[in-house]
């Protein structure tokens, strides 16, 4: 066993822990609290200078004038820069530290990316300039289409969808389309139990109806049990691959024959595809459609919640029905956007538009300037090193928490573990919030929900390895102090600018808004 | 490759605390066939910062970009000026790269940002409530629709003629595969919006009717009278409101009996980005929550008695009800959503009422010029700060050449409406604070020399 942490740096506490008394202002030194700005703000403050208008010209709005003032509070600049600067110190983020949540994938984000993607060239164009005036918008889109059709083996790629879920409704309406297409529609979807649960979600907003496949022991899609179900009703089967156990699905090919062979399309979820980039071609597996989400893969910040990205990469069966608008090379070499004006001769198939303009492009500038900093190689090193780093924590971690699949080999770029063997009362839950006060973000708790009490760790490739160090030293503490019964880990965290929140009195009593004034009124 | 901590030496030091020979055993589970042997044949290798730069900088050079000429165009995504705190704020880390907030004690930064959020959007739409945002206003606007249908139990949406075209195929997209009905019909070239027809299409088996306002040409639908008649129905009145700073001076559509208000959030704190990532803002009745789609942030207490926020009521969301979720959203729009509330927070309610006011003057402005030109006349009764005017001859040729003389000119209803040739020299103009008096005799001078 190697020893947690060897580069041996660790924050010097002190000997004794100082409570002290009240602070006058509730503050404590760098642990500042902060009001909401209705509760600091006010009428007739304002952070911009507004011109006045040169001529009073109301008449023309007539009847549909506003009664009322509008009782939002405004700040002065100083106010709101301090504002959102005390808040932003009240939130965990990848700047600060390893942030493992499984599945969703919080690498590093480059920040040439964000520099890029503010040139005015894209950050200050309409998306409805004539097509002369937005040449390198649409080259740009092309380019990252090659890249990503290149990554997958795939035939064509839906740029619009705006995340990855809306990605899965493009695909599964791509699918819907060229069933209904050859006269041979169909109602269900094939979903695995350990599938994000955007999969059922969309399935069933799609219009079909859900089914599960079950999983074999060795946490992976059951071929035999799904080669059993299959049949003219179904539609498509949904699979994520690597899956959410952080597995590789060994038997994909073979599922993929079993479902075209039955008539149907599958559909890969690409949440993971950072897992395999530049490894494998999911093409190359049989799949008919797959989301990529470039804020996983391709690095574009979440931004405490999107936005996300959802390009979904189509085989040639699929690709005539894509959505517009869609972008293609005429014949004299020019790229042509094609909308509603000429779908019907250049894209007649089309299923539609899913969202007006065309897609996330300030994802697209970002996720086309990491591409190009790796390249081929590098992007295939992407890959390496993130399952190198996840097997590196399964294997520092497996004899202190349970494994459920570690015996069936390496993991990709996620390590799964589970709750069993902590001590009575002491669950997944507990584990995660003691990260917190250790300086973590927690992992993925709870899912996949096949395993109990999951915990599901993605280090991802831009952790060093004395980040990871910590993380398994905390672990291991957090490991010991669980199967010991210590019951401060039960109110953990102590040490963040929040202890445990209560979310069922939230649920039950909803306040989804500021009432303040109106309470006082 | 500057973004990969991992030496050789850790490299090779962590294989053997695994207890493999290569990184490609860690591959095994990857049939042979299918595993690549290296770089992907064709694709270029890995490039300096200063290359990739210079190579993006070419590709965004190719653009004409709003601010470098005179600048006109509107119909769902406007160009405002964006004040410099406001790009600053969004680009710290603990905003930038932080995730959705799952774990609300190192969150409530996120979290407090969102609560701001929702109160700033219900005020706005003038709706109890608001969720943490959508991808765009198209989406937010086929989920409204979505979600009356499961409020009413009814199967038959009406839009107005009104409607932004895109948002009209985002919503037929969605209901060919849902089986509801949509009823819609292209604008007619009159003054104000047709409230008249709107009325006469709703029935008993109506489950919404959907407004914008203003609407594509600019116009100002009487809010009031189509809610009156759709609730006499049964039917819900969903407000679509694709320029937000229009509030500013016009009343809220939940003061004028809007059931749901939802809206593109992009005109306040997101630049143009060609179309996106833009801002679904959603609000409605509080009556309605549960069924209402997308992430919601509340207020409770933490253990030592302090205030706090979280996420909450998602027993509605497909993370835990999975197929019988109200949507199967998951990411929004949280980083757009901090901008839209930052601009908002300096803007205060008085200052929005400025710059509404300010839009307005300029486009008042535009029009009084334009309607001078020979053979050009203003349509629209009222506008805020984009109206329709009506050019002798096909408008997406006028836009062409226009462009040629480095004006961006506006929106042609031709490249909106390519099916409705009746409506081919319509051509929508948009003013802002950020148009000077200058930009608008460009734009008459360079008219005046298409037309002649």
């Amino acid at each position: 066993m190697n020893a947690p942490n060897p580069s041996g740096w660790k924050p010097a506490m002190g000997s004794a822990v100082f409570h002290g008394s009240p602070t006058a202002s509730g503050d404590r030194a760098l642990m500042l609290e902060e009001p909401l700005i209705f509760e600091l703000g006010g009428r007739g403050k304002c952070g911009v200078d507004i011109e006045a208008p040169e001529h009073d010209p109301l008449p023309a709005l007539g009847k549909f004038l506003r009664r009322d003032p509008l009782a939002l509070p405004g700040l002065t600049e100083p106010e709101t820069v301090r504002h959102y600067t005390r808040l932003s110190r009240q939130n965990y983020a990848i700047d600060l530290g390893p942030f493992p949540l499984g599945s969703c994938t919080m690498k590093h984000n480059p920040r040439l990316n964000e520099k890029v993607a503010r040139l005015p060239g894209f950050a200050d164009i309409h998306p409805l300039q004539p097509q002369s005036t937005v040449r390198g918008a649409l080259e740009t889109i092309n380019q990252l289409a090659g890249w990503l059709i290149a990554l997958t083996g795939m035939d064509g790629v839906a740029m619009t969808p705006k995340a990855g879920a809306h990605g899965e409704l493009c695909g599964l309406l791509c699918i819907r389309a060229a069933l209904e297409a050859g006269g041979d529609p169909r109602e269900v979807v094939l979903v695995p139990e350990s599938a994000h649960g955007t999969n059922p979600a969309t399935a069933a907003f799609a219009g079909y109806r859900v089914e599960n496949i079950p999983a074999t022991a060795a946490g992976r899609v059951d071929l035999a049990a799904l080669q059993a179900r299959l049949g003219p009703d179904v539609a498509a089967v949904m699979i994520t691959n690597p899956n959410t156990c952080g597995l590789f699905e060994a038997d994909l090919k073979a599922i993929s024959g079993a479902v075209h062979a039955a008539g149907g399309f599958v559909y890969c979820d690409g949440a993971n595809f950072n897992a395999i980039v530049g490894k494998v071609r999911p093409g190359d597996l049989g799949i008919d459609a797959m989301h990529i989400n470039l804020h996983k893969t391709f690095s574009t910040p979440h931004g405490g919640g999107g936005p996300g990205s959802g390009p979904v990469v189509l085989s040639a069966a699929l690709v005539p029905f894509a959505p517009l608008p869609f972008v293609s090379r005429t014949a004299d070499g020019q790229i042509e956007l094609i909308e509603e004006e000429t779908a019907g001769r250049d894209h007649p198939r089309s299923f539609g538009r899913m969202a007006a303009f065309h897609g996330q492009m300030g994802m697209f500038t970002r996720a086309l300037t990491y591409i190009l900093s790796h390249g081929a190689d590098g992007l295939a090193r992407v890959a390496e090193d993130a399952v190198l780093n996840a097997n590196y924590i399964l294997r520092s971690l497996d004899d202190v928490f349970d494994a459920p699949f570690g015996s069936s080999g390496p993991c990709m770029h996620e390590a799964l573990f589970s709750d069993d063997g902590l001590a009575e009362g002491f669950s997944t839950i507990d584990i995660a919030k003691g990260l917190i006060d250790e300086g973590f973000h927690p992992m993925t708790i709870y899912f996949p929900l096949v395993v109990h009490g999951a915990m599901l760790i993605e280090p991802t490739e831009t952790e060093s390895k004395a980040g990871l160090d910590r993380f398994i030293g905390s672990m291991r503490h957090l490991a010991a102090r669980a199967k010991a019964g210590d019951n401060e880990l039960k109110s953990a965290p102590h040490f963040a600018p929040r202890r445990r929140l209560d979310e069922t009195l939230a649920a039950r009593k909803p306040v989804l808004s500021w009432q303040g004034d109106r309470e006082q009124a | 490759m500057r973004y990969l901590p991992l030496t050789a030496a850790d490299r090779s030091e962590m294989l053997g605390v695994i207890g493999a020979a290569s990184v490609d055993e860690l591959f095994a589970d990857v049939p042979a066939s299918a595993r690549l042997s290296g770089p992907i044949a064709g694709l270029p290798l890995h490039a300096s910062e200063m290359a990739v730069e210079r190579h993006m900088g070419a590709l965004a050079g190719k653009n004409v970009s709003a601010g470098s000429v005179p600048f006109f165009l509107g119909a769902g995504a406007y160009r405002h000026h964006i004040p410099a705190s406001v790009d600053h704020l969004i680009q710290r880390g603990e905003f930038l790269t932080a995730y959705t907030p799952y774990q609300p004690e190192i969150a409530q930064g996120t979290l407090q940002v969102l609560f701001e959020f929702q109160s700033q959007v219900a005020r706005l739409f003038g709706t109890d409530i608001a969720n943490a945002s959508m991808y765009d206003g198209s989406t937010a606007c086929w989920e409204a629709v979505a979600m009356a249908g499961r409020i009413t139990k009814r199967g038959k949406a009406v839009l107005c003629r009104g409607l932004h075209p895109h948002y009209v195929s985002t919503i037929t997209t969605m209901a060919k595969f849902t089986g509801d009905m949509i009823d819609y019909r292209a604008p007619k070239l009159d003054a104000a919006p047709d409230t008249a027809g709107v009325i006469a299409a709703i029935d008993a088996e109506t489950s919404c009717v959907v407004v914008q306002y203003p609407d594509i040409l600019g116009r100002i639908p009487d809010l009031a009278a189509i809610a009156t008649a759709a609730h006499a129905h049964g039917a819900l009145l969903i407000a679509v409101v694709t320029e937000p700073v229009a509030l500013g001076l016009l009343e809220a559509p939940g003061h004028l009996g809007a059931d749901i208000v939802v809206g593109e959030g992009q005109s306040i704190g997101v630049g143009l980005n060609f179309g996106g990532p833009y801002l679904g803002l959603f609000g409605c009745a509080e009556k309605f929550v549960r069924q209402m789609p997308g992430r919601l942030c509340g207020q409770t207490v933490d253990a030592a008695g302090k205030r706090g926020f979280v996420l909450t009521l998602s027993t509605r969301e497909q993370h835990i009800r999975r197929e019988k979720a109200t949507s199967n959203i998951c990411t929004n729009s949280g980083l757009c959503a901090l901008a839209f509330s930052v601009h908002m927070t300096l803007l205060g309610g008085d200052g929005l009422h400025q710059l509404a006011r300010l839009n307005h003057a300029r486009a008042r402005s535009a029009a009084d010029r334009l309607s001078r030109i020979p053979g050009i006349r203003v349509l629209n009764d009222a506008y805020f700060n984009e109206f329709t005017v009506m050019l002798p001859s096909d408008a997406r040729e006028v836009v062409r050449q226009l462009a040629d003389r480095q004006v961006l000119g506006g929106v042609s209803l031709g490249r909106l409406y390519p099916d409705a040739p009746g409506l081919a020299n319509g051509l929508l103009v948009t003013a802002t604070e950020t148009t000077t008096a200058e930009d608008i005799e460009a734009l008459a001078v360079a008219l005046e020399g298409v037309l002649s």
